[in-house]
């Protein structure tokens, strides 16, 4: 019965082992594919398109309402203190900091993740990637490596997009609702938030999210069991795996960059 | 693949079924039907498999698998769904590895090659997957020529060309503007043979290309692959569980069950072989010794649940 267990426990982990080492392989697959995308950039630009561009209405719509939300809730508890006017730094340090990279990856690992991983699982379970592999042309340069640096170069793009349209949704709150002088909610904005501490850091975020979002999104449907059920499958775990990934990852790269 | 033999007696060119004699005649089509069958010189195997086993987890799906592949031939290999044929062919192309023996193609040990090796030996094949495997993206004309863009730099005008006469080679030419959606089973696994002689192969492999398919289409495959093979030159291995087309185009025929080959030789040495798991197949008799019911306790003692969760 132990015994068992244990060899149940032991199969599994190295089940696991097995999953993370292809992961790898795929990951460097793609990596050294960077040539196929620079000899070919049109593969590239059609999916920046497809991740990117079509991302955008979502992202702006929902970073409209995250910094509204933010301008009403920092405006309550900033006036408790008389610093109502430092509306404007504390919207743009959450967004550029945290809001932008994060809830963006979310988004993107929910609309472009999952398209992403369910149209490799059913390009694997039609024997479109085996086809490609007939006529030797090899998938993960083919198919994989442009949506892979699309989705990374995506990334960063649509954080500060939702960056941008969330300070405005705070502005529209804060100054034309909330009654906040709009030269200091500028001003202090500017003055306050650091372009190498907020910014550059906030940037690094997005591009450590589009590596891992858009690396779990495609693993799982290259990786996916080729059958209706298993391309279901594989797209829940790319979304569940991408969320948990990212918020995991937002924590260590916070303490890394911001801790003391 | 070099040393492809002329095949005079055959059409001349590949040419779109209808405009042509069909060159899939019963009569033609069976032992001895070849021209040069006889005047083959001895070690002309194209593809050379050897104790070939295979497993999937705990299952075996071939076992000490000998064949030898004839250039210029249509070999069939035949046997009831799930007894390894689409796993051997994928064997045969590299895209599985064995756990045991070897497999050579034109000389050359599959398994030993590297990834460039590979896909260049790949370029020399093309095979006919069951569901045509068709990018469902692009329209028919842009699937045809998408080997054409990856492997050379033909320009323009010579590609359309070229893709039209593929097309036109498997009587689609009219339709090289529709996607993947729009064509029926049978016209999308014509697209997709068009596609796999777009590079002009030396050797075709056919996964099962008669399942689901109409009466008419079925005919039109059948004397497209003998006609291919023999205007093109080439080498076609096809699996299959369809008796009747298969034995009425092919030139030797591997009967396979259990993971094992359990008859081979012309149509007519099959046909007379009187082994009972060969006929039960040849036959499509329901009971023999492969079984009408699956492994299962007695009636009797299910019905009244004895011994049974």
């Amino acid at each position: 019965m132990l015994l068992d267990g244990l060899a149940r426990l032991g199969r599994s982990g190295l089940g696991t082992l097995e999953r993370l080492g292809r992961a790898h392989l795929l990951l460097a697959g793609m990596v050294l594919g960077v040539g196929e995308v620079l000899r070919r950039p049109g593969l590239l630009v059609a999916q920046l398109f497809n991740i990117g561009v079509l991302s955008m209405l979502i992202i702006g719509v929902s970073g409209l309402f995250v910094g509204m939300v933010l301008g009403l809730q920092g405006y309550y508890v900033l006036a408790q203190f008389g610093a109502a006017e430092s509306l404007g730094v504390m919207v743009a340090s959450s967004l550029v900091r945290e809001l932008g990279p994060v809830v963006t990856a979310l988004l993107v690992a929910g609309r472009a993740g999952s398209a992403l991983t369910a149209e490799i699982g059913l390009m694997k379970a039609t024997e479109q990637l085996s086809g490609l592999e007939m006529m030797a042309v090899d998938p993960v340069r083919r198919i994989l490596t442009p949506r892979f640096f699309g989705g990374v170069l995506a990334m960063p793009l649509l954080a500060a997009m939702f960056s941008a349209v969330g300070v405005l949704g705070g502005y529209f709150v804060g100054v034309g609702l909330l009654g906040v002088d709009s030269g200091s909610f500028w001003s202090q904005m500017q003055s306050k938030v650091d372009f190498q501490e907020d910014i550059v850091n906030g940037v690094i975020k997005s591009v450590v999210f589009g590596v891992v979002v858009t690396w779990i999104a495609l693993f799982q449907g290259h990786d996916s069991v080729p059958t209706s059920e298993g391309v279901s499958r594989a797209t829940t775990r790319s979304v569940v795996h991408a969320a948990l990934a990212v918020l995991g990852l937002d924590f260590v790269l916070t303490a890394l960059m911001f801790g003391e | 693949m070099g040393s492809r033999r002329p095949r005079a007696a055959r059409p001349a060119a590949v040419s779109a079924i209808g405009s042509s004699e069909p060159a899939a005649q019963p009569d033609a089509a069976g032992p001895g039907s070849s021209p040069e069958k006889g005047s083959r010189p001895g070690g002309d195997v194209l593809v050379k498999i050897r104790g070939l086993s295979f497993r999937r987890g705990s299952q075996v799906v071939l076992h000490r698998v000998d064949m030898d592949i004839r250039r210029g031939d249509v070999t069939a290999v035949m046997g009831p769904s799930g007894t390894g044929k689409t796993t051997l062919l994928k064997l045969i192309t590299g895209q599985l590895r064995p756990d045991a023996g070897t497999i050579e193609v034109d000389g050359q040990s599959v398994h030993t090659l590297g990834k460039t090796a590979l896909f260049r030996l790949r370029r020399r094949m093309g095979m006919l997957f069951q569901s045509g495997a068709l990018l469902t993206d692009l329209n028919v004309f842009e699937n045809v020529a998408y080997p054409l863009r990856e492997h050379t730099d033909l320009g323009p005008s010579m590609l359309r060309k070229l893709v039209l006469l593929k097309l036109e080679a498997v009587g689609l030419r009219g339709a090289r503007d529709l996607m993947p959606s729009e064509l029926s089973g049978g016209m999308a696994r014509r697209v997709a043979l068009a596609r796999a002689i777009a590079l002009d192969p030396d050797m075709i492999l056919y996964d099962e290309p008669f399942t689901g398919q109409d009466p008419i289409s079925k005919g039109m495959l059948v004397t497209l692959i003998r006609q291919l093979n023999d205007a093109a030159g080439l080498t076609s291995i096809l699996v299959s569980h369809d008796v009747d087309e298969t034995a009425s185009i092919a030139d030797h025929i591997y009967v396979i069950s259990h993971g094992e080959v359990i008859a081979q030789g012309t149509p007519r040495e099959i046909a007379a072989d009187r082994s009972a798991w060969v006929r039960q197949f040849m036959d499509g008799l329901p009971d023999g010794p492969v079984h009408f019911h699956y492994t299962a306790p007695p009636l009797a003692d299910d019905l009244l649940q004895r011994g049974v969760a």
